[in-house]
């Protein structure tokens, strides 16, 4: 897949440089990292929302067919909760590809690994909260590669996420309400510097 | 000038001849010592000197290596629940991280050919590696507060990849549980026996060439065989007319028993018949049990307890590490046969020279006496071979052939085997004491493993 990328560059940059020695007019190559970020970021959203209602919320409490849990892999007909089906996901979209990468976070997460490290994410997570509805952009260099980084507001949309957050152990805080932004999807792009 | 020519002739012909002995070692011979660099973990030493088995390609760097390790462990990973996957790594947010220990390859922590430096389940990172990531625990955990990093991974408390045992929900159900279970019985070993096919057929009458060969005592004692029962004549594993082998190959079984062969095959006592000539092809990369069936395939000689790290019983120092080294070729007797008198045969450390004065032997004993239900003896497989639900076919219970799979680390077994007894607390207390596991649990464990308090104080904070 290496390769793939390796040759695909070239013949993108090849294709470049023969536009430019032209003389024709000098186009951005590839997709605005914005709208790659904002159309995977709809994916996601959509994917979650539709596990959450479709299976979690039909399946799942009192129709009892499943047991959505954090621990369902010990459980008869145990579930992976949205969060987990998200990172799930996300690791699954790891395996495949390094051409972006994503995951969801929160200023008070119950996994204490899942809080913001980079300084953009500590922004970004801040400023959904601060600016409800509003997603943020920054840019990044981590381990020597240049990323464009978007945060989303991710809401509390149902009852189960804000009870389970509010009755964990582990939540370090526990009034969330509907409608809260209770933390914030990152989806990271690598971008020439 | 002539002796400055001899010199260089001789010199010239000397470096040629020693040449020519690496080259043939290298390129011909299956085993390659002289090109061993420093001896590999107990994990791997029955192959260490097949480098292919590893080493895929001489032009490979990290991701061959990683490929090979997970060509043999991914399975056993999943089936850990693996706590620290590569994928919890590879986003770029951890790129810091990744430049202190990069947890991404196996290698980060499991260097091999490192004697000196190796520690138990092959660890060659210091004892503290978990401050990399969790430095800050103490803030989250109060409980850990003044723990040093190298008692994490102590016994009852962390392991790295499988805390199956060990999480805090699954340590919170099983608060204040009896030491001992009301009825002690090995749920699995029950089911398995209570599957087992209750009255035998008619035995056919046995095909091998009476012309070339006498078999009296043999035929008895397949005659009482499940392979009897089972239809399974002499053909099936010695051939037919002018194909008939006296010595059938070492792995002639693996045609009808191929999941109990898989275990075998990638567990210590039979990962050296996995060996495939072809590095690229090697065992469970390309889990080809036909292609290993043929001998010319196969790289590698049947394991010997010569070639262990263990003790072992002098007088068995040269067998074969074969399918026939615990279940015999004809008798094919399971129970106790293969189960302890089969391991005690060979092993000679305190564990098993303790066991038949264990209280686990003495369940052996009642259930044989029928003074307990089936399934209510502890062997030495029930814990270290144990019975397990098969994935695929729901309600089957096989048995596991890699003895080392529900081995390391020992909390393995609480899941798999010890809870069908024992209270959690009890488990975890003697599974932490190595001196109870010498004397093969004789007596009360003096650890106490805090882990299930720590637990319940967490809920109350």
């Amino acid at each position: 897949m290496k390769a793939t990328k390796l040759w695909g560059s070239l013949a993108l940059a090849g294709a470049v440089a023969l536009t430019a020695g032209c003389g024709g007019e000098e186009k951005a190559a590839g997709v605005d990292p914005q709208i790659m970020a904002d159309s995977l970021f709809a994916v996601m959203a959509s994917d979650r929302a539709n596990y959450t209602k479709l299976i979690i919320k039909r399946l799942g409490g009192e129709a009892g067919f499943i047991k959505p849990d954090e621990h369902w892999e010990d459980l008869d007909n145990g579930a992976p909760l949205p969060a987990q089906m998200f990172r799930f996901g996300a690791e699954a979209v790891a395996e495949r590809t390094d051409a972006f990468t994503y995951s969801l976070q929160s200023l008070w997460p119950i996994n204490k690994q899942n809080a913001p490290r980079t300084d953009v994410e500590k922004t970004g997570l801040q400023y959904i909260v601060d600016n409800p509805g509003k997603n943020y952009y920054g840019e990044e260099e981590l381990g020597g590669v240049k990323y464009y980084t978007a945060v989303y507001p991710d809401v509390a949309v149902a009852t189960p996420c804000v009870d389970c957050h509010n009755k964990h152990k582990d939540s370090p805080r526990t009034d969330f309400k509907i409608g809260d932004t209770m933390g914030g999807v990152v989806v990271r792009i690598p971008i020439k510097g | 000038m002539k002796k400055v020519t001899l010199f260089y002739s001789l010199l010239t012909v000397a470096v040629v001849a020693l040449a020519g002995i690496w080259a043939n070692e290298l390129f011909l011979q299956p085993e390659k010592q002289t090109f061993l660099v420093g001896e590999t973990s107990h994990g791997h030493h029955q192959i260490e000197l097949a480098c292919g088995t590893c080493h895929q390609s001489p032009f490979g760097g990290g991701e061959v290596l990683q490929n090979a390790c997970m060509g043999c462990h991914a399975k056993e990973l999943k089936a850990a629940h693996d706590s620290h996957p590569k994928s919890k790594f590879t986003d770029p947010r951890n790129a810091d991280r990744l430049e202190q220990i990069d947890a991404r390859y196996c290698v980060a922590c499991h260097r091999e050919h490192q004697p000196d430096i190796t520690r138990d389940m092959g660890v060659t990172l210091a004892t503290d590696f978990c401050v990399a990531c969790h430095l800050d625990i103490a803030e989250d955990r109060p409980s850990h507060d003044g723990m040093g990093f190298e008692t994490c991974a102590s016994a009852g408390c962390h392991n790295f990849h499988d805390n199956r045992a060990l999480y805090e929900d699954f340590l919170l159900q099983h608060v204040d549980e009896p030491d001992m279970a009301a009825t002690p019985v090995i749920a699995a070993m029950q089911a398995y026996v209570n599957a087992q096919q209750p009255a035998p057929k008619q035995a056919p009458a046995p095909d091998y060439p009476e012309s070339s060969f006498q078999v009296t005592e043999i035929e008895k004692q397949w005659l009482h065989s499940a392979h009897a029962t089972a239809e399974s004549n002499c053909s099936a594993c010695h051939g037919e007319g002018e194909q008939f082998k006296a010595q059938p190959d070492a792995l002639v079984c693996v045609d009808c028993h191929q999941p109990q062969a898989s275990g075998f095959l990638i567990g210590k006592h039979g990962m050296r018949l996995a060996v495939k000539r072809e590095a690229a092809e090697s065992y469970p990369l390309n889990p080809s049990l036909k292609a290993l069936k043929q001998p010319d395939a196969r790289l590698l000689t049947p394991m010997t307890p010569s070639q262990g790290r263990l003790p072992f019983k002098a007088d068995v120092h040269g067998e074969s590490l074969t399918c026939n080294s615990c279940h015999g070729a004809h008798e094919y007797q399971l129970g106790t046969s293969a189960s302890v008198d089969a391991c005690m045969g060979c092993h000679d450390d305190g564990h098993t020279n303790q066991y038949k004065a264990s209280p686990h032997y003495a369940q052996v004993l009642r259930e044989a006496a029928g003074e307990v239900p089936a399934g209510s003896g502890v062997t030495c497989a029930t814990c270290h071979m144990p019975k397990l639900e098969s994935e695929e076919e729901p309600g089957v219970f096989r048995t596991l052939h890699n003895q080392n799979d529900n081995l390391r680390p020992n909390e393995k077994m609480i899941r798999s085997v010890c809870l069908d007894c024992h209270g959690l607390q009890f488990a975890l207390d003697s599974l932490a004491d190595p001196a109870l596991i010498d004397n093969n649990f004789q007596g009360r464990s003096k650890v106490s493993i805090e882990s299930i308090q720590m637990a319940i104080e967490r809920v109350k904070e």
